[in-house]
């Protein structure tokens, strides 16, 4: 008699248990507010998924459109709203499973790393610009799913030109009365993935240049540096100049010009940590031990070494991205049909007299992209290495 | 010290090299040459290719590079830069002519920062965590982010276009012949206000962060600890032992910051029709104007390398702890 009661309460438990992995699979983040544990990425979770609903719902015939187009940018987001749902559902479920089952969680050891996002994650200012530089990226992503009208979209522009901000046109409108929150959104692909990947090329090159001069020493670092000292001469924006003045400025060619002008910066920097890191123990002992230069330059110095270069990464995508609008601005950059905002603000500069929102607006957004990027780095700073007061970048 | 100059001295003359072998295989690297890239420019397809061939031959064009590279540095070391594709005037004319332009927007606008810098440093370090210090600081990092052109743009809105207070560009007034000496100077510097200013801003926010924090460092040094208990006053200790010491290290600041301020002066001359290099970069970069790229490309980085010697110079002269012999510390 008994064990079929314990059976039926079983049978209970587990249909109970069945219903909160169904909600959590429904509403992400429901089993965590439910238990709550983990509150914050329950909230999270439910608001990623409430923006993801009402995107959908607002955007469906344009959604259900990309199905018929051959638009590539349409694709990725497509590809983006189900991967990064099914991003949610997934940790849902695994989370409230986890829970469920009274998982006993390992105890995080406080490695360096996790130390550091610990005194980031207090950082209140570094952890808002974190989230305002994921937001542009949404955005930049989203950007067919998000624009009201169509970016290059021109008719009948004696009555659309230059109409001020309003609800219809939360930017106005420029010359050729294109909607400019349209056009932002678009510029703000351009300038994000050219700002991400320059930096990348020029971490990556850097890193391994100054990594090889200082661990090498002597006569190869001596030429090596000289050729960093020559390069660091130039002033950034004159050097840009030549090349694009050499090169065509397409997208492609802007992230290369940027990447392989800014590693100069990068293996200075990082020469001078593995200069100090090799004469660290560890790196005697992997010595000692006969490990390959490879292996140790690639396992030993350039981890211990690279928390800095990180923070700096952060403010070179700020001033890529300046540098790109800089160049778009003079006209020589990324050229006019592709809006990008340094080209947005040079319209805006013709217009000033007429409409001020259209210079006003792409600045405005390009400020504050570089100025969320110059937090993070402040903040990665303070979180890696809390001892250091300022260092030198520039 | 002297010795330490000419070491320094030494030192730039490589580096000069390296800049002008740099910028010659820069402007080598571009797809077919520059007679290709002018003719295309010129809409001239219809010229006859023999005159073409001729062109080519009197520019040296024909040679093997490394031959045009050996005649090319010979003809600059003699301060032969070529002749404009554009103007058709020698280059060097053409920069000399805008050369003090860009000097006066870019040595303005570094004492201008450095001035502003040094006393909201001081300011913001006297009153450690206050709100005053707390402002001060984020509002650097702020201006520090905001791109200099947006920034002129706006105040040429404000100022310029609304308000009425100030020119909109140009170096000065289109009636500037006809008015008195002083008129003069105040037309001048009426019209140097904005530019300076917007240049100048972003790195005085930046030096204002940098004095900040090298001031706290020297607070807590000994001897401002026995300079306090000597009972002086807080207004000598600072400004008598603290902030002499702090200030050195700013010299180097300076030398770093001019390949800076030269960049952010490109946009700046752009936005206010200022004639000075940036301007004549970006237009030769519009008309594919060679001579004039490379030219201006290696003035501002000698340019550069002449302000970093000078910084150089002054720190050792100024902090007599250095001993010239002994790396110094960065």
């Amino acid at each position: 008699m008994s064990h079929w009661i314990q059976e039926y309460r079983m049978k209970r438990k587990n249909r109970f248990k069945k219903l909160i992995l169904f909600g959590a699979f429904v509403l992400p983040g429901s089993g965590h507010l439910l238990f709550k544990k983990n509150v914050k990425l329950g909230i999270h979770l439910m608001t990623g998924t409430a923006a993801l609903i009402l995107l959908v719902i607002f955007r469906w015939y344009r959604i259900i459109g990309t199905f018929e187009s051959k638009a590539f940018d349409h694709w990725l987001a497509v590809l983006f709203i189900i991967l990064s749902w099914s991003a949610m559902v997934f940790i849902s479920v695994k989370h409230t499973y986890e829970l469920l089952i009274d998982k006993i969680k390992k105890p995080r050891i406080k490695t360096p790393l996790v130390l550091a996002s610990r005194r980031f994650r207090e950082n209140k200012l570094a952890v808002i610009s974190l989230y305002v530089i994921c937001f542009f990226y949404l955005i930049a992503v989203l950007a067919p799913f998000l624009a009201t009208h169509d970016p290059s979209a021109i008719d009948n522009v004696l009555e659309t030109r230059y109409q001020s901000p309003s609800w219809e046109h939360p930017f106005g409108t420029d010359e050729y009365g294109r909607d400019l929150y349209s056009r932002a959104l678009y510029g703000a692909r351009v300038s994000l993935s050219v700002g991400f990947m320059a930096v990348v090329i020029a971490i990556t090159i850097g890193t391994f240049y100054g990594s090889i001069a200082g661990y090498f020493g002597g006569f190869i670092d001596n030429i090596m540096m000289r050729f960093v000292d020559v390069f660091i001469a130039f002033p950034t924006f004159f050097l840009l100049l030549m090349l694009v003045g050499v090169f065509e400025a397409s997208i492609v060619a802007m992230i290369l010009i940027l990447g392989l002008t800014s590693w100069p910066g990068t293996a200075r920097f990082i020469r001078g940590e593995v200069l100090s890191l090799k004469e660290k123990q560890f790196t005697e002992a992997a010595r000692a031990i006969g490990l390959p230069h490879r292996t140790i330059i690639f396992r030993h110095l350039i981890p211990n070494g690279i928390s800095p270069v990180l923070v700096s990464a952060a403010m070179m995508v700020s001033s890529m991205i300046y540098y790109e609008a800089g160049l778009s601005f003079l006209g020589i950059g990324i050229r006019p049909p592709t809006p990008t905002w340094g080209n947005m603000m040079s319209a805006g500069r013709d217009a000033l007299l007429v409409a001020w929102w259209v210079a006003l607006f792409p600045g405005g957004i390009l400020a504050a992209t570089m100025l969320s990027f110059n937090l993070l780095a402040d903040g990665l700073r303070d979180a890696f290495d809390p001892k250091v007061l300022m260092r030198r970048f520039l | 010290m002297w010795r330490h100059i000419l070491k320094r001295l030494a030192q730039a003359i490589p580096l000069t090299w390296g800049i002008l072998t740099i910028t010659f295989f820069i402007s080598h690297m571009a797809p077919g040459d520059p007679m290709d890239m002018y003719m295309e420019e010129q809409r001239q397809r219809q010229v006859d290719p023999e005159i073409i061939e001729l062109l080519r031959q009197k520019y040296g064009l024909d040679l093997p590079i490394h031959v045009q590279y050996v005649r090319w540095l010979g003809n600059v070391i003699k301060g032969d830069f070529g002749e404009s594709f554009r103007y058709r005037r020698p280059v060097l004319d053409l920069i000399a002519e805008r050369i003090p332009y860009t000097l006066q927007l870019t040595l303005l606008a570094l004492l201008f920062s450095t001035s502003l810098g040094i006393i909201i440093g001081i300011v913001s370090a006297v009153k450690q965590y206050s709100a005053l210090d707390k402002g001060v600081t984020l509002g650097s990092l702020i201006i520090y982010s905001i791109p200099g052109f947006w920034l002129a743009l706006m105040l040429v809105l404000v100022f310029s276009v609304y308000l009425g207070w100030l020119p909109t560009s140009q170096t000065r007034s289109m009636d500037y012949e006809f008015f008195s000496l002083g008129e003069k100077i105040f037309d001048r510097i009426w019209h140097l206000i904005l530019p300076v200013f917007v240049l100048g801003l972003g790195s005085a926010a930046y030096k204002a962060r940098y004095v900040r924090n090298r001031l706290l460092e020297v607070l807590n040094e000994e001897y401002i600890l026995s300079a306090r208990a000597r009972g002086l006053k807080e207004k000598m200790v600072i400004f008598k032992h603290a902030l002499r010491n702090a200030m050195i290290p700013l010299v180097t600041i300076l030398g770093l910051h001019l390949p800076a301020l030269l960049s952010g002066s490109v946009l700046i001359e752009s936005i206010f029709a200022w004639p000075g290099m940036g301007t004549l970069a970006v237009g030769a970069v519009g008309g594919r104007d060679y001579p004039v790229m490379m030219a201006t490309l290696m003035i501002s980085a000698i340019l550069t390398i002449v302000g970093n010697l000078l910084a150089d110079i002054t720190y050792v002269a100024l902090d007599p702890r250095v001993s010239y012999e002994k790396k110094k510390p960065v």
